[in-house]
């Protein structure tokens, strides 16, 4: 594994995602009640930004045109949307969240097959 | 001289069979005893009154009308102490005689209280009465500890009364598994886990050795010598028929006092009705078949001996909301022959189970899912041979024939069983009333206002006999709540509850969603006028950061301007803070304001601090902007000052939110410049008077506003859009624009709740109205003092990455 410290816990208040910068890529890490999970922070429908969004239990609702999408696996959930988001292993030591960010794994590879 | 009958009882089962034999001739000289110093209430409702659902009053069933009307002698608080069967007289509990022809004992049933050590510590309750749900209403508080023992349908229904009140609840039970009797192993664990979802902690099995504490409780031993902390404890362990008055009589009791199928004792001329009965070796704790007896009873005392009594098999439901469960028939899967059809999906917590026997339904538990219980009871009741049905059990497809169920039903036969109310008399109600929706039918005949678990059969009744049946539409906020934006409206006031996550976990399912979070942040915001737990989370990005998310993630700002006045000054900073942030558009907006278009998130606060300048609340469900022309200022026209007007009323109602945007418009003269007419508040200047009208739409929908007020003075027009604005925050449904508000409520209704109100209720209003005013703040000085550290920032990872690790 290839952790990189991002920020402290307290950065991101509950029920709220931030988004983070690295490069090219763009994540948006939430914070699920004590839980600390992370994705791509683009929609697959029209780039919307995910951190912005309302979380529904562990899912997030895009602030653009509210397609929901499971911030565990990153799958749509409705099944009429073909395309998936790509997670990053996240965890918390010592107040701090870290991310895997070489670890981002999208379930459905080809999904727009 | 008529006949004495005497009733010992004044719960549903006695009040009941007397309702019935009023209805028959001959007619008695009625007198009924109640040990409660209450009329007859609807004792099934009890556990909605501990939860707050209900009032006192609403499960009232008989007033003391109702007994003077009828000539009834009516002894509330006294108890029968003795029968005399010789001299066929009741001794009561104050020592009076009273004779009787023929005596009714509907004595009820009392709570079982196991014989535990320390049972009678203070501050250890059972749960039975009108009188113990007012003593544990008196002690439930938000953090005490409260265990319930027992986890059958009562103990389930006192714990989640007393968690909606904010008790930390732990349920005990003797047994394996919740509910047992009427659950198999699997259907309790579902049941279990839905409960604890609810927030109720389950502990299983756990038998109680003793309760603790130096005169009052402070906790609870286990057999298995474990403890546990309680300050308040409930009984609700089963309960015991009240037959010790019949035994002492001389009377042939078990259980309970034994009836034959008529109801009669083994007194000639001593019957008993209701949980106090014993029939063929089975007592009852459930409403139905006690209704059933009523009947019954009536029938025999009233010299109509003839009908019999025989019990149903039993069906269960849980009234708790959001926890639906059924059980019904024989569930008793040992039997030879027996053949088990289950289905489950923990995801969604389902559980159903169908017993069958040679092809026919005898026995169900449905957890999670009670959509086709109606069909269900169907085919168990009739016997339908399912062979050919194989297939659809867990998905029975709808009744070919949506109307036979109902057809096939007797007259007799109770729909609703928390009211007592049979086909026959719904059926002449909808003709008598010419009911043609289930709202207008509960009103008329009270059938399903009570756990509501017979709304679909009801429906269906009215479908097939109503000419002219409307379905209503559906009109829950979402499906995180079981309920309506008003209903739910109601519950938090009641409740008082103050957050959008205390909502969600005490009547939602913990989740929310984008539907109803930014909705019930906006009712917690009016109703306790800004004195709530305000919940970022719950709203929509546009309100965290207080601008108009646009297509590319950036956003929109639009300082307020009151009235469309401007001036040089801030002209000048608006176009500085264009240039310094590079803002890509500048757009004047059909509101008369202007609107910097692009803004970066990170830059929102810096904007703001440049320009000055307060929100316009462009973004949000709130007070837009009022738009004026230049009036008696300047237009040789004009007749009014509607340019000074407008911004004392900008002034008044900015910063506040709305169950959708609202925008105002005030114009000097009926040339309607301004185009008041078409928003959801305007004054139009006439010559000596202003008009106020409402509703008006020029977006979506295109509506001339209604005339609510004319009036003479500006600060009588200010006074009648306060009262309007303020009804129609309370009052309206979150995203109901005003102009469908106006129309579903109608300008008359309106008219009489706000200008027309009494001057006490206008007080009410306007004060409601400018304590949220006074709370209310420019959201735009979050620039200097931030919700939260990272609001608009970008985080930054603390440690350096190489971007060629990045995939």
């Amino acid at each position: 594994m290839n952790w990189t410290k991002i920020t402290r816990v307290e950065n991101i208040p509950p029920r709220e995602g931030r988004p983070v910068r690295i490069g090219n890529l763009e994540i948006a890490i939430f914070n699920v009640n004590g839980r600390f999970l992370t994705i791509e922070n683009s929609c697959p429908h029209r780039g919307g930004p995910l951190c912005d969004g309302i979380i529904s239990g562990t899912a997030v609702v895009c602030p653009l045109h509210g397609r929901h999408f499971d911030l565990e696996t990153g799958m749509p959930m409705r099944v009429s949307e073909p395309a998936c988001l790509a997670t990053f292993p996240t965890r918390v030591e010592d107040g701090i969240v870290l991310v895997d960010l070489t670890a981002g794994h999208r379930v459905m590879e080809d999904a727009a097959a | 001289m008529p006949d004495k009958l005497v009733v010992a009882g004044n719960g549903m089962a006695g009040v009941a069979c007397v309702e019935h034999i009023l209805k028959c001739s001959p007619s008695f000289d009625i007198t009924i005893f109640g040990d409660e110093t209450h009329v007859n209430y609807n004792r099934i409702m009890l556990s909605m009154v501990l939860a707050g659902e209900k009032s006192a009053e609403e499960i009232m069933l008989n007033d003391i009308e109702w007994y003077r009307s009828n000539g009834i002698h009516a002894h509330l608080g006294v108890r029968v102490a003795r029968i005399d069967c010789s001299a066929r007289a009741v001794i009561d509990g104050e020592g009076r005689r009273t004779e009787y022809d023929k005596l009714i004992l509907a004595t009820g049933s009392s709570a079982f209280i196991p014989p535990i050590p320390g049972v009678d510590k203070q501050n250890v309750h059972v749960f039975r009465t009108l009188d113990d749900t007012r003593a544990l209403l008196a002690k439930a508080r938000k953090g005490l500890k409260a265990v319930v023992i027992g986890g059958g349908l009562l103990g389930l229904e006192a714990a989640r009364g007393l968690q909606v009140r904010g008790c930390d609840v732990t349920v005990i039970h003797l047994m394996e598994s919740l509910m047992e009797r009427q659950l198999d192993s699997a259907g309790g664990e579902y049941l279990k886990r839905r409960i604890e979802s609810l927030g109720i902690r389950v502990m299983l099995p756990r038998q109680t050795a003793a309760i603790l504490g130096n005169g009052h409780v402070d906790g609870l031993r286990f057999a298995n010598g474990e403890e546990l902390e309680a300050e308040l404890v409930v009984i609700a362990a089963g309960i015991k028929p009240n037959a010790a008055l019949a035994r002492e009589a001389g009377l042939k009791v078990n259980r309970g006092i034994i009836v034959n199928d008529y109801l009669e004792t083994s007194d000639p001329n001593i019957f008993a009705v209701g949980e106090c009965t014993e029939h063929r070796g089975q007592t009852f704790g459930l409403v139905a078949p006690l209704f059933d007896q009523a009947r019954v009873l009536a029938a025999t005392v009233t010299g109509n001996r003839g009908p019999v009594f025989s019990a149903p098999a039993p069906a269960a439901k849980l009234k708790i909301m959001g926890v639906d469960i059924f059980s019904a028939g024989s569930i008793d899967e040992s039997e030879p022959g027996v053949e088990v059809i289950r289905y489950e999906d923990p995801s969604v917590g389902a559980y159903k189970k169908l017993l069958l026997k040679n092809n026919r339904l005898r026995g169900m538990i449905l957890v999670g899912d009670i959509a086709d219980e109606p069909v269900y009871m169907d085919w168990m009741r009739s016997g339908t041979d399912l062979a050919a049905m194989r297939r659809q059990l867990l998905c029975p497809p709808p009744p070919s024939d949506p109307g036979l169920e109902i057809a096939e039903m007797a007259d007799s036969e109770t729909i609703c069983g928390c009211n007592g109310v049979r086909k026959g008399e719904i059926i002449e109600a909808i003709h008598k009333y010419g009911i043609t929706t289930l709202g207008k039918l509960k009103e008329r005949t009270k059938a399903s206002t009570s756990c509501g678990s017979c709304a679909g059969l009801c429906e269906r009744l009215l479908r097939a006999v109503a000419p002219d049946f409307q379905e209503e539409t559906r009109t829950t906020l979402c499906s995180c709540f079981p309920f309506s934006y008003e209903r739910l409206r109601d519950i938090v006031r009641g409740q008082q509850l103050k957050s959008v996550e205390e909502v969600l976990a005490v009547y939602g399912n913990r989740k929310g969603c984008e539907v109803c979070k930014p909705a019930l942040s906006y009712m917690l915001d009016m109703l306790w006028c800004g004195n709530h737990d305000e919940d970022r989370s719950a709203r929509f990005i546009n309100d965290r950061v207080h601008a108009n998310i646009q297509k590319d993630g950036t956003f929109s700002v639009v300082p307020r301007m009151r009235g469309g006045v401007t001036s040089p000054d801030e002209l000048r900073r608006i176009a500085d803070v264009a240039d310094k942030y590079k803002i890509p558009m500048v757009k004047v907006t059909g509101s008369q304001r202007i609107d910097l278009l692009g803004v970066k998130k990170a830059d929102l606060p810096g904007v703001w601090r440049d320009l000055g300048m307060n929100s316009g609340q462009a973004y949000t469900k709130g007070v837009r902007m009022v738009k004026t022309c230049v009036g008696t200022e300047f237009c040789r026209y004009g007749v009014q000052d509607s340019t000074n007007t407008g911004i004392e009323l900008e002034r008044r109602f900015e910063n506040l939110f709305t169950p959708h945007k609202f925008k105002m418009g005030v114009v000097g003269c009926p040339r309607n410049c301004a185009e008041a007419t078409v928003k959801d508040l305007g004054f139009v200047g006439q010559e000596g008077s202003w008009q106020v009208v409402v509703g008006g739409a020029a977006g979506k929908s295109v509506r001339k506003a209604d005339l609510l007020i004319t009036v003479e003075t500006s600060e009588q027009a200010l006074e009648a859009a306060e009262l309007f604005f303020q009804y129609y925050r309370e009052n309206g449904n979150y995203l109901e624009r005003s102009y469908d508000f106006v129309e579903r409520l109608g300008i008359e209704k309106i008219r009489k709740e706000t200008v027309y109100a009494p001057a006490e209720e206008k007080r009410k209003l306007l004060d409601r109205l400018h304590r949220s005013k006074a709370l209310s703040r420019d959201a735009w000085l979050e620039r200097d003092r931030p919700a939260n550290p990272t609001q608009f920032v970008q985080i930054e990872p603390m440690e350096k990455v190489l971007e060629t690790q990045l995939v």
